[in-house]
Order: C-alpha cells, then structure tokens, then sequence
C-alpha cells in the first residue's frame, strides 16, 4: 500500500491503550505458562481396537484417574485403582458439617457448618472453555450453575489506602477508565498521537473514548448521569417524590493509581476468569462422586503406594493397607498410569528412565490455603448487596468470595474468608488451624466489621498439610517446562503419568482430565500396536 | 507440649473472635508473632521467624517433619546438616518436593534460617553460615 502514511498498526495502538489501562502490563507481570492455555478437548475419546483383555493399574483415584479407568474400562481394558485417601476425587473436593480431616502435624479439624452449606477447598470454578470438564459433567449428571467471578458491588481493598475504607470494584474500575479515557482523549485532541493514529482513526477513537470511558460529550469524566449510568449514584433513582437520582463523584486518578487497587482488575479480565463461569450445584465433589457411580467399584482406598516396579511383562505396585499396615501388598497388571501428586511420586522407588526420573523431580508444588467460615446470617447480602462474586484485599487473606448459591434467603452462609498464595501461605500454613481461622476473622473484619458479631465457626485446608497431596498443585517454572514437560509426559515402557501437573493448565481440573486421556489415547496406541 | 496445645486450639474454632485470638497460648504472649510479608519476598528477619512462619509449614513445630503419602524429612538431630552448604543450596535451589527459596529470601535470611536450624532441633553445629556463603551457593 504506498501511498498510505506511516502510522502504527492497529495491533500497536491496542498494545498503548492497555499499556494504558494497565493490563497489558499485568498481565506480563504473570510468569507462570499456562494461564491461557485453550483446553483443546476434541469431545469423547474414541479408543479403537481390541486390548484383548489388558489390564491397567491406575495410582490416584483423582479426576485424572477415574477419567482413565473409566474410558479405558469402556475399551475393554481391565482397571484397578489405588487411592492414598479414604474417599475418591483427591483435589476435588467438598467440606461439609460433619465432615472431618486430619492434616499433617496431627491436627483434626471438624466442619462445624450448618447443613446445605460447604466449602470448596481445592478448585471451586470452572471456566467455560474447559470442554472436558463440562463434557463429563453433562454425562455423568452433574449439574451446574454459574459461578460469579466478577461482582462489581464486591470490594477492593488496601490498608493503607482510603483510610482502610474498602471500594467496589464498580467505583475503581470504572473511575479509572473513565480517567484514563479523559487523558487520551485530551492527549488525541492535542495532536500528541497525530504521528501515531490516522486522522481517520483518530475521530473513531474519540468516539470509543466518550462511549467507554462515559465521558461526556466535552470529553470529560466527571459527576453526572452519564458517568453515573455506569458507576452508580450517591443516590440511586427511586420511585415517586424523592425519585431523582444524584450521581456520586468519581475517585480521583492520583487516588486510585497509588492505592494500587488496579492491580486486582485483572482478576475480571484473565481468559480463565471470564462469563461465564461454573460450578456443580450443592458442592465440587458432585464431579467426583459422579465418577464414582461409574468405577468407584475398582477403587482399592487407604492404599499407600511404595514402590513402581515394571519390567517386560508388566508394573508391580507394592502399597501399604493403612488399615492393615503390617503386611505389604502387591497389584499387577499389564500396565501403569501413574496420576501421583509429584512431591510423593519423587520419594517413590520407581524405576522408569532418567530424563523421567528428573522430571519427576523437578517440579515443587506451589502452596495454597482457603478458609471457610460460617456466618449467623448472609450480612454481605442484607447489608451491602454482594451476591457472590469475590473481594480483593492486600491483606493476607488475599480475597473473600461469596456464596454463588442460596442467593437472597435468611439465615446462614459460608463465606470463603481465605484463599491465599505466595509468602502469606507458607505463613497461614504454618500456623495452627485455629489461628489460621482466628486471623482469617480478624483481617476479614476490616472488610467487613459484621465479622464480629456475625463470625461462628471456621475450617482451614492448607494444601501443604495434606497427607495425599503436599501442595496445592505443579509449580512449573519456565525452564522446568522447557527442560522437563515432554519428558514426565512420555511412555516410558509400561509406566506413563497424568494429573493437573502433566498439563499445561496447572491447578485446573481440565489439565487433569485432559493429560489423562492423552496419556490413555498414547498408551492404547501402543497396546493395541504390540 | 506444642502437639497437645495444637490439639486443644482445634477446638476453638467455634468461639468469638476476641476469645479466639486469647486463646492461642504463643501468641498471647507475644513470643514469636506471626510475620505476613506484604509482597511476593520473605519479610521475617530472624533465624527463629523464619523458621516459624515459612519452615514450619511442612517440617513442623519440633523440625521432625511429617508422613503422609509422602514425607517431609526431619531435621532434628539431622547429620546431613554437617555440611552447611548442603542446607543451603537446599535452601536456595530446592529439592523435588521443597520448593527454592532463593528467589524469595535474601543471602541474609536463607544464612539465618539454616544456621537457626543448625543450632536447634538437637542439632548444635558451630560453623554458622555467613552471607557470602550463600551467594557463592547462588553462582
């Protein structure tokens, strides 16, 4: 195109805008690979051919687990399961009243919650692009209902921000964008972009400006109805006498940019986090009880595994009956998929290649805790208007989400008080439950003060204490993936490995389902070859 | 004595907040607070707050770690702690299960942690690790 003037594409100009918003820089600060990945599910696995028989013993009776033994019992395999825990699902999970576990460090805790209420402790959403998962929940009966990831009446928060005083997600987002669109506009209509937008361009992004940042039509973000169509008003409109509504004023951009509060925005933008979101109706654990109505009868549980043995003929698993710990057992079969969490797998005598062995070895679990706490009644509802949807804080509580169930009724609810990474989980891990619970409460107060008087009960799973797993889930570093990913993911003789960690969407029950049918698709290849 | 009270704190979690936090017999007394580090790096400054708030959340209270489906090893009367640049690249880099620390603690504090676990937990090595030893661990 010659005669065109030199500009910047278009591909450049979205780069400033979200340079401008911000996201674009967020969203590079994110080193982890994998947050957006596609899931890539094809739809049911067809697994062809006659196994003539073969047997496969399956370690973990997780979601990876009982998706293979599942399809690969459905291709005329024969499948056994053993599973560390007293129940199936593994990560996936539901904590209700009555329900107790004891973590490492001898500590039982007992949910005291009130019936119809749970915490999900491990996942507890499911984006709608994870195919697999809503595939088998639409199979094996697991209804689902939406799960509110963005409320836009829920808060941000910075102790030393407003006072201490939370913010709604409405008031900072949409203050922040109307700001920022204020600026560029000023900026386009100074000419400072004239040598980067086409006059044609720029006429069309005055308008995008006015539309999406509400400004009015002096190009300016300020208190009226315009801005208040979006961000709400001091006063709502009403009915009758006293109906007029009056807008509130905007935050002011200074505020907003040192209270650090955009950083949280991200959470509502991120393709995993995205409308529409899921989760099974009455608890997560729907999705492993489902797979248990299915092969729940060729699970062996309270079976510890201590050693993987192959050799030409087949895998002999030797494991401990933790009800019967004196004498070891063995299981064999033809061949072995091994779903165990990585931090025990490496302490496993298991003799599969090297370049396996390390990568086994190379992956740490990252470490995670959530904690939930019952309230005498849903005040976040009655007094401040969040349904579901979370709250961001920089305090060590990291968020509080609401309940995306039993909108609206009186009476109890679950709160998820807690659900922390980084430094702060290694700190609450280390505490005893109780204080984890306690401190939960104290921070959450300064949220919201009705903690104190509404709080009644709490439970803590710090993924670092659990016996059958030891973290939360794979921590691949960039270069462990470079170094390792393709390796743990081989065949290696009659040994190969499923789970969230040999995926590329670590912590996502898709990344489980989704390496074990790649895994059982790889192996049934190979089985119906030889 | 820390198992029995960690125990008996299991049963508190139905009481008010208040009575809550009076309850927890440590941190009552003010020893040894809990440290919560504002950002993605390690704030606690002492061996001893390092030890309580990071490495204590697998190898427990006592330093003798825990079995489930797999184990977090002891470091109670350990002699693989002889060597100090053992602990340290441990430490610093990691080990299948144990995550790297390096990134997250400075040369002062993974010096600290390791020479508190040294001199604890029935371990009483003299030879403290300095800063400079870390840093050659990190080359």
């Amino acid at each position: 195109m010659p005669n065109e003037p030199v500009t910047v594409s278009r591909r450049d100009l979205l780069s400033l805008i979200g340079t401008l918003s911000g996201s674009a820089a967020m969203y590079q600060a994110m080193t982890s690979l994998g947050f957006a990945a596609d899931s890539g599910y094809k739809g049911p696995i067809k697994l062809d051919g006659d196994p003539k028989g073969a047997s496969v013993l399956i370690l973990g009776a997780g979601l990876a687990g009982m998706t293979a033994a599942l399809e690969l019992r459905k291709a005329g395999y024969r499948v056994q399961i053993l599973e560390f825990n007293s129940r199936a699902g593994g990560r996936n999970w539901t904590l209700r009243g009555g329900d107790s576990f004891t973590e490492l460090g001898g500590v039982t805790q007992t949910c005291a919650f009130e019936q119809g209420l749970y915490l999900n402790p491990g996942p507890w959403r499911i984006p709608h692009h994870h195919r697999a998962v809503l595939d088998y929940c639409r199979r094996l009966g697991v209804t689902l209902e939406p799960f509110t990831q963005l409320n836009h009446s829920a808060f941000l928060h910075a102790s030393g921000a407003f006072g201490g005083a939370p913010q709604r997600i409405r008031d900072i987002k949409t203050d922040f964008q109307g700001q920022v669109s204020e600026l560029l506009a000023k900026a386009t209509q100074q000419g400072k972009l004239d040598e980067m937008v086409t006059k044609e361009d720029r006429e069309i992004l005055m308008q995008a400006l006015r539309s999406w940042g509400a400004l009015d039509r002096n190009y300016v973000y300020k208190a009226n109805l315009i801005s208040g169509d979006v961000r709400g008003y001091a006063k709502d409109p009403g009915g009758g006498l006293t109906a007029v509504p009056i807008p509130g004023e905007p935050i002011a951009l200074s505020e907003i940019l040192k209270s650090r509060l955009w950083r949280h925005l991200q959470n509502f933008a991120r393709y995993n986090f995205q409308t529409t979101m899921f989760q099974p109706v009455g608890g997560m654990d729907m999705i492993g009880k489902a797979f248990v109505r299915e092969v729940g009868e060729v699970i062996r549980y309270d079976a510890k595994v201590t050693r993987i043995q192959q050799d030409d003929h087949g895998v002999t698993v030797t494991y401990t009956d933790l009800k019967a710990p004196a004498t070891p057992q063995q299981a064999k079969a033809d061949w072995c998929i091994c779903t165990i969490p990585l931090p025990v797998l490496s302490q496993l005598p298991i003799n599969v290649g090297g370049r396996m062995k390390a990568a086994i070895d190379a992956v740490p679990y990252s470490s995670s805790v959530k904690i939930g706490l019952q309230f005498k009644r849903r005040f976040w509802e009655e007094d401040e208007a969040i349904y579901g949807g979370i709250s961001y804080t920089d305090l060590p509580i990291q968020q509080i989400a609401y309940p995306n169930s039993g909108y609206n009724r009186a009476g109890r609810g679950v709160l998820l008080g807690a659900y922390i990474f980084g430094p702060n989980a290694f700190e609450f891990t280390s505490m005893p439950p109780a204080e984890r619970i306690a401190r939960s409460v104290e921070f959450g107060a300064a949220i919201h003060p009705q903690y104190r008087t509404e709080y009644e009960n709490g439970i803590s799973v710090a993924w670092h204490r659990m016996p059958f797993t030891m973290g939360c889930a794979g921590d691949w570093s960039e270069a462990a993936r470079t170094e390792h990913y393709a390796n743990l993911c081989q065949i290696d003789g009659r040994i190969v490995l499923a789970g969230e960690h040999a995926s590329y969407i670590p912590a996502w029950q898709e990344g489980a389902i989704l390496s074990s049918l790649d895994a059982i698709t790889r192996l049934h290849d190979r089985v119906v070859k030889a | 004595m820390m198992q029995a009270s960690e125990n008996r704190l299991a049963l508190a979690t139905t009481m008010s907040v208040a009575l809550l936090l009076l309850s927890l017999p440590a941190y009552a007394q003010g020893a040894g607070d809990p440290v919560f580090s504002p950002g993605f790096k390690f704030v606690e400054k002492t061996g001893e707050q390092l030890f309580t708030n990071v490495c204590r959340a697998c190898h427990m209270s006592d330093g003798k770690g825990a079995t489930g489906a797999g184990t977090y090893p002891s470091l109670a009367g350990d002699s693989n702690l002889q060597s100090s640049g053992y602990p340290v690249g441990i430490v610093v880099n990691g080990q299948r299960g144990m995550p790297a620390f390096g990134e997250v603690m400075s040369d002062d504090q993974v010096a600290a942690v390791v020479n508190y676990v040294r001199t604890h937990f029935g371990n009483n090595y003299p030879d403290a690790v300095t800063t400079e030893d870390v840093r050659a661990v990190r080359r």
